[in-house]
Parts: C-alpha cells; structure tokens; sequence
C-alpha cells in the first residue's frame, strides 16, 4: 500500500470523503475539509507513520501532506 | 489521606447569547460556529461580577455539603480572570461569605481547578485541613476581543465550586506543564512607569491563541492524561462511570474519544453546547449540573482531564460518594 493509498483510507474512514474525488492535487477545501479536519488528518497520520508532522501552510494539498510523509519516513 | 467531594456547586451569569446573538455583531455564523466548536449558546456576565458568580457558587456548594462559612480550613480559587490583579479572588470570596481560613488563588489557566484538586490533596496529606472549599471562576468575555471571532465565539463566564471533606476518593491525578507562552497567552498590564520601556502602540491583553496547536496539544494530552490516571489508580474502561473533561471544544473531546476506545464514549459528559469555554469553571460547572441531575451514584468512579495556557495539563480520578 503506498503512502497516498493510506492517506486516502484515512480520509474515508475518518472524515468520510468519497474515495473517487481524492486526488494528489485535491486542497482541504475541495475536500470539504476545516482546520481542525486537516488538524485531525495530520496526527492521525503521524499515529498510523510514527512519525512527527510539522503543522504549517505547507500543507496545502493530499500530495503535500504524502510527500511530507515520506519525507519523515525516509529520515526515521 | 486524600479527601472525598461533599458538595458541588456553581454560579451562572444572567445574560444568555446564541450564535445568532453573535451574528449581529461579528463577521460568523451558526453554522459555521457549531462544526468548529460544538457551541450553540454560552453565558456572559451582565451587571454581576465574577466575584458575584465564585460567592453564589461557594454557597450552593457549601448548602450541597450541608456545612457552614465557619467549617472552612482552605479557600482555593482557580481563575486567571478575576476582578482584581490583588486581592486574589479567593480572598474576596472569603471576605464576602465571612470565612476565616487560608485563602489564595492557583493560576493553571483552564487546566486550574484540577490543579486546585491536586494542592488540596496536598493538605489533606498533611492532615491541615477538614473542609476545603475549591472555586473555579472566569469572565473569559472581558479576555477574548471582541472585535473579531475567533476567541470570542470560544469563551464565556461561569463559575463551579466542591466543598471537600475527608475521606480517601481521590485515587489517582496527574498534573504536568510544558511551558509554551506563544500558542495561548494574555499580556497583563503595562502600566505607566516611566522609567520603564513602553508597550508597543498596538499593545492589548487580550488572550491570543493559535487554534490549530492548541487543538492538537489538547487532544493528545487529554487522551494521554486519561490513560495515566486509569493506570495509577488501577481502572479499566469498564470501570469509569463518567469522564468530566475540560468543555474547550467539541472537537477535542471527539478526538480524545477516538483515541481511547475503551470507554464507551456515551460516558462522557458534555454541555459545551450550552455553556461554551468557561476555562478554569468548566469542570466544575459541569460537576454540578449533572449531580444536581442525580446522575452519579455512590462508588461511581469519575475521570476529570483538562488543558490549557501554559502549556498545562491534568487529570485525575474520583470515586464518587452518596451524601
């Protein structure tokens, strides 16, 4: 499973987002996504990696949060 | 020896705001202030002071235990909005209702009556005291500005009050700081000494915070805290009767619930929805409304947790105690 498999499964279960409309390029908002939401996507990815985020306006897409995660994988 | 909780009580300010009494005066709306905090309605002071809220508190909670003024050997306070910077608010409270005990305040921001609970623990342990009184009081609204939304759809004005008498029901608590003043802080006065260097032009006290790290320290560590007590105290999830968490957010409280599946989260109690973030009170407030409901029983085992400025942390475990 690649990293972005496993941040769409995280956006399903947890905040119900429809699986066909999660793309690499998809922002917070096309996902129907607050704050809190992005907030909430990030520490549980930080459980499901075991690895720490920084929480900043980096974090614009689904692809800068799979990159900023590999990126921490690769330094683990 | 710890102590066991004999009576609860608490103060409520008379003048009610919905979101939509919000609406009127600030770039929001229902909706938009539901999904983010969970918050319908909240209490703000009108007339009455805190000081007025932490007296009617104090004596609710003094009628519940069915003592007297002259029974008191502590007065706690937990608040960082009282009326005065000095005299504390416990000594107020104390001149007002005529005790002659020890009185002071414990700054611990919204995590501050558990802290509270902790110091009073601390003299029971010393065998210093009988009946200690603990208030949590805040006027939160004269902290958030107003002029913009987003501290002031969060905060409001409460007050919640115990009175603790001997016994052995505080089986376990946690209290932890990790000190961080930039994500949730409120400047205190300046003043006027010249020979001090001024406050910049755009100088205010009101309370600042940065909603997204608050949020996450806040769901990490309730879910943390709440985990530590249970296993201090030797608790399952089948044990705990009620979790009373901090009423900061509705989200927050979700997500710790999500982290700690053990217990059901039916069995945490919440009116965030109608009283919104009452700091330092909200535990308390929340204490009092549902025993006034009759919901606790004799034995019940309750988890607390709260956080807050600081940053601070806490949590403990209480057996409840028919009176």
């Amino acid at each position: 499973m690649t990293t972005f498999d496993k941040v769409v499964e995280l956006l399903v279960d947890a905040k119900d987002c429809e699986k066909d409309s999660i793309k690499l390029e998809s922002t917070w908002a096309d996902l129907s996504l607050d704050s809190l939401d992005t907030v909430e996507l990030v520490m549980n990815l930080e459980d499901e990696f075991g690895i720490q985020l920084e929480m900043n306006e980096s974090l614009k897409t689904v692809g800068d949060v799979v990159r900023a995660i590999d990126e921490g994988l690769e330094q683990k | 020896m710890s102590f066991t909780i004999m009576g609860t009580g608490s103060g409520k300010p008379s003048l009610c705001k919905t979101n939509e009494d919000l609406v009127k005066i600030m770039d929001t709306n229902d909706e938009w202030i539901k999904t983010r905090t969970g918050i319908s309605e909240r209490y703000v002071c009108g007339e009455e002071s805190v000081t007025d809220l932490a007296c009617a508190a104090a004596e609710d909670a003094m009628n519940d235990a069915g003592i007297s003024v002259k029974d008191l050997d502590l007065i706690l306070c937990a608040t960082i909005s009282g009326d005065y910077i000095t005299p504390s608010m416990a000594c107020l409270v104390q001149e007002r209702i005529g005790a002659t005990c020890p009185s002071f305040d414990i700054n611990a921001a919204c995590s501050g009556f558990l802290y509270a609970l902790d110091v009073a623990a601390g003299y029971y342990e010393r065998k210093r005291v009988k009946n200690v009184l603990v208030i949590g009081a805040e006027q939160m609204s004269k902290l958030a500005d107003w002029t913009e939304r987003s501290t002031s759809i969060i905060f409001a004005d409460g007050a919640g009050a115990v009175v603790l008498g001997e016994g052995e029901d505080f089986l376990s608590s946690q209290i932890a700081s990790k000190g961080n003043h930039k994500v949730l802080y409120a400047e205190n006065v300046k003043g006027n000494c010249p020979f001090t260097q001024q406050a910049p032009d755009n100088f205010n006290n009101y309370l600042s915070m940065d909603g997204q790290e608050v949020f996450k320290f806040a769901s990490v560590s309730m879910a943390r805290d709440l985990k530590r007590v249970m296993k201090e105290a030797n608790l399952m999830g089948k044990d705990i009767a009620y979790v009373l968490p901090h009423q900061a957010n509705r989200r927050i409280i979700d997500f710790a619930i999500s982290k700690i599946p053990e217990i059901p989260s039916e069995r945490f109690l919440v009116n965030i929805d109608k009283r919104g973030n009452t700091s330092a009170a909200s535990i308390p407030i929340l204490l009092d409304e549902y025993n006034k409901l009759g919901t606790f029983k004799d034995g019940d085992i309750l988890l607390m947790s709260a956080f807050g400025a600081g940053l601070t942390t806490a949590a403990c475990a209480i057996r409840w105690r028919e009176k």
